[in-house]
């Protein structure tokens, strides 16, 4: 019991039932799943493909916060990359051949990169701090996009690219296989090589790292560009399911929501130890508290208030103080049992001594 | 005495030729705003008039207030993200209060107390609860964003007739007019100058942000010290979201988005550094009038369309940043 309660993922799961029980008895037929069309249909589906560009973001922003970095401009970049595939669909003069729409995938995604290895070349190589280096592409990013659209809401018309965000492959909607395969390989490569390692001991230390033989300074550039990719990619499937590309509010507090995820997962914004299945759990638990707004038949207006205080029990109750509190609670309970407590685990997440 | 008049010759002049570095980069926001009047002065006529210059203040009155007290919490090294969203709350609460009927004297300390108590609960969080600054006060920005809207969804108009008094006072002196508003706004400025620079708690900041462990170490009030300076910024968020009350006549659960951001890029253009320990109040003040000539700029020009404001912010900046990069890396 004590290791349930201890385990890194217990609250962000724990959060995660409890909306998924508030919505059942809301609605019993919440958790129902239908097949129509060959499709899949129902809450969860629905769920799944609003986490999908969240899922993206986070998982970019989870690397970088791993490197003790952040990405303030994650948002913008959602909003360059739907203007750019959007503003090239709609000038060409077949916006429903697959060429023209694999063509603006690619100049979208392309741009974000830059974007990417810009923000990762400010703070890796000019040493700028990291939130300030991407507030600048935060500022300016949304400046751009309006650019590219040229201050208006480009809108298409194109089934190839409307596949993203509202197509099904094998009965799923696509957004949520993209999303949750970009998630499946990079957790892959991140965990099963050396290089989540890498980046942990390049957030916990820095100097040390590079001193034994890290190359600290590249992987910090990687993590930026790769956010940027995955931010570019989040802007496509966002744009495709509304077929339009407003430079205004396409991803905003995209990269909040994003960072709330991250920290409702359970890592640290002081870098180091990261973990992405408490990423994945936490941009659940955002997808389906905004589902659950809409479902209690609370204003979507009041979101934000449901959003803060989940936020703030959340990390209150991972933070180090309540840890101390919660852990020696448990303590004082085991004493009667005579059995011995085990020692805390080295894999546990406690936050670090500082 | 051996040191006679030419050694103290040099030590007179020790003073303009060598500048202390902590200056440079808030003279570097002040030439930045000389070269904009400047150019702006001789592309345009009727630019440097002084119904143009009393309208940057009367415009940024209320970011002039937000920069204040983020530059108390940028200065410790940490960030108050929820300046926006409280002026916001702020502005509701006074509308509301004021539509139910109640005398301004007591909605006014109730506004401004909004931001007060937001403030310490961001304190308390981070302080006690050492949870990071920024999601500390990202939670308290969703809270009182969404706070707004369970008051008022919807755009209230502020008919009081002793509130909109207060709010059109105007003082014209020669074409420079001055609206309670800017007063408030100067007042905050130089309180705020004179705690930082002239009191216990002001230089207590500057020595947490220059070293927490120190700060610790030589026994000053840390912890209070950290808790007043969130507190200041809710305060002065709150103080904000009534002069924006002054300034719109309503109150509106939406103002104010994105306007941290500008209360952030203002604190860093005017020379803070975000890890705290450097940096001046009148320098955010500078900071928030390049801004607002920013805007004023691109009004005059016409044809620039408004997007271009905020690319220039962000290149402005990158320009601030690698300036500051520039001299720290000097430094060392």
């Amino acid at each position: 019991m004590n290791n349930v309660l201890r385990h890194h993922l217990f609250w962000p799961v724990a959060a995660l039932v409890a909306l998924l029980v508030a919505n059942t008895v809301a609605r019993p037929s919440f958790l129902s799943i239908t097949i129509r069309d060959g499709h899949l249909f129902g809450a969860p589906v629905d769920i799944l493909r609003a986490t999908a560009p969240l899922l993206l973001v986070a998982l970019g922003m989870t690397l970088v916060i791993a490197t003790r970095g952040i990405d303030l401009s994650v948002g913008a970049v959602v909003a360059v990359s739907g203007a750019v595939a959007l503003s090239h669909i709609a000038s060409s003069p077949n916006p429903e051949s697959p060429v023209t729409v694999l063509t603006a995938i690619a100049m979208a995604l392309a741009l974000c990169l830059v974007l990417g290895v810009w923000n990762g070349f400010l703070v890796s190589v000019l040493g700028i701090q990291p939130i300030i280096a991407t507030l600048i592409l935060m500022t300016a990013g949304r400046g751009v996009a309006m650019l590219i659209t040229g201050g208006m809401i480009t809108t298409i018309n194109s089934a190839p690219f409307k596949v993203l965000g509202s197509g099904f492959w094998l009965g799923l909607p696509v957004a949520a296989v993209i999303a949750f395969g970009v998630f499946a390989v990079v957790a892959f490569v991140v965990r099963r090589t050396a290089l989540g390692m890498l980046l942990e001991a390049t957030g916990i230390n820095p100097a040390a790292s590079r001193l034994s033989g890290v190359r600290s300074k590249t992987l910090t550039w990687t993590v930026y560009t790769a956010s940027g990719l995955f931010a570019g990619l989040a802007g496509l499937l966002i744009s495709a399911d509304t077929m339009a590309a407003d430079a205004n509010n396409a991803g905003v507090f995209i990269e909040l929501d994003a960072i709330l995820a991250v920290v409702i997962g359970g890592t640290a914004l002081s870098g180091g130890k990261f973990n992405l299945s408490g990423t994945l759990v936490g941009a659940l638990v955002i997808a389906t508290l905004e589902r659950t707004v809409t479902v209690l038949g609370i204003s979507p207006l009041v979101t934000p208030l449901f959003m803060a205080l989940v936020v703030i029990v959340v990390t209150l109750l991972q933070s180090p103080r309540m840890r101390e509190r919660l852990t020696a609670a448990t303590r004082r309970q085991a004493v009667t049992p005579p059995e011995p407590q085990p020692a805390a685990r080295p894999d546990s997440t406690e936050v670090k001594a500082r | 005495m051996t040191t006679t008049a030419p050694a103290r010759a040099r030590r007179a002049l020790k003073i303009p030729t060598r500048l202390d570095r902590r200056y440079l980069p808030v003279l570097g926001t002040f030439v930045v705003l000389a070269l904009m009047l400047i150019v702006g002065g001789t592309r345009y006529e009727n630019f440097l008039t002084p119904a143009v210059v009393s309208n940057l203040f009367i415009n940024n009155a209320h970011l002039i207030v937000l920069a204040v007290g983020l530059t108390f919490v940028i200065l410790t090294g940490g960030i108050d993200l929820s300046v926006g969203s409280v002026l916001a709350l702020s502005t509701v609460i006074t509308a509301a209060l004021l539509q139910a009927g109640l005398p301004v004297a007591v909605v006014l300390p109730v506004a401004v107390g909004a931001g007060t108590v937001i403030g310490l609960a961001h304190g308390v969080m981070v302080h006690y609860f050492q949870v990071q600054p920024f999601v500390a006060t990202l939670a308290g920005m969703f809270f009182a964003r969404g706070l707004c809207f369970v008051i008022a969804p919807e755009s209230i108009a502020i008919d009081n007739a002793s509130f909109v008094e207060l709010a059109g006072w105007v003082q014209i002196f020669a074409g420079w007019r001055m609206s309670s508003g800017v007063l408030i706004a100067l007042v905050v400025v130089g309180i705020a100058f004179l705690a930082l620079h002239f009191t216990r708690f002001g230089r207590t900041v500057y020595a947490i942000g220059g070293g927490e462990q120190s700060a610790l170490l030589m026994g000053l009030p840390v912890a209070r010290t950290k808790v007043l300076a969130y507190v200041v910024s809710g305060t002065c968020a709150g103080l904000g979201g009534l002069l924006f009350a002054m300034y719109s006549r309503s109150g509106y659960s939406l103002t104010g988005v994105g306007m941290e951001l500008d209360a952030i890029a203002a604190v860093v253009i005017g020379g803070t550094l975000l890890t705290g320990g450097t940096g001046f109040v009148l320098g955010s003040v500078l900071g928030v009038l390049v801004l607002g000539l920013i805007q004023t700029i691109i009004t005059f020009e016409g044809t620039l369309s408004s997007w271009w404001t905020r690319i220039v912010i962000g290149v402005l900046l990158l320009i601030f940043v690698l300036l500051q990069r520039a001299l720290s890396l000097r430094k060392t």
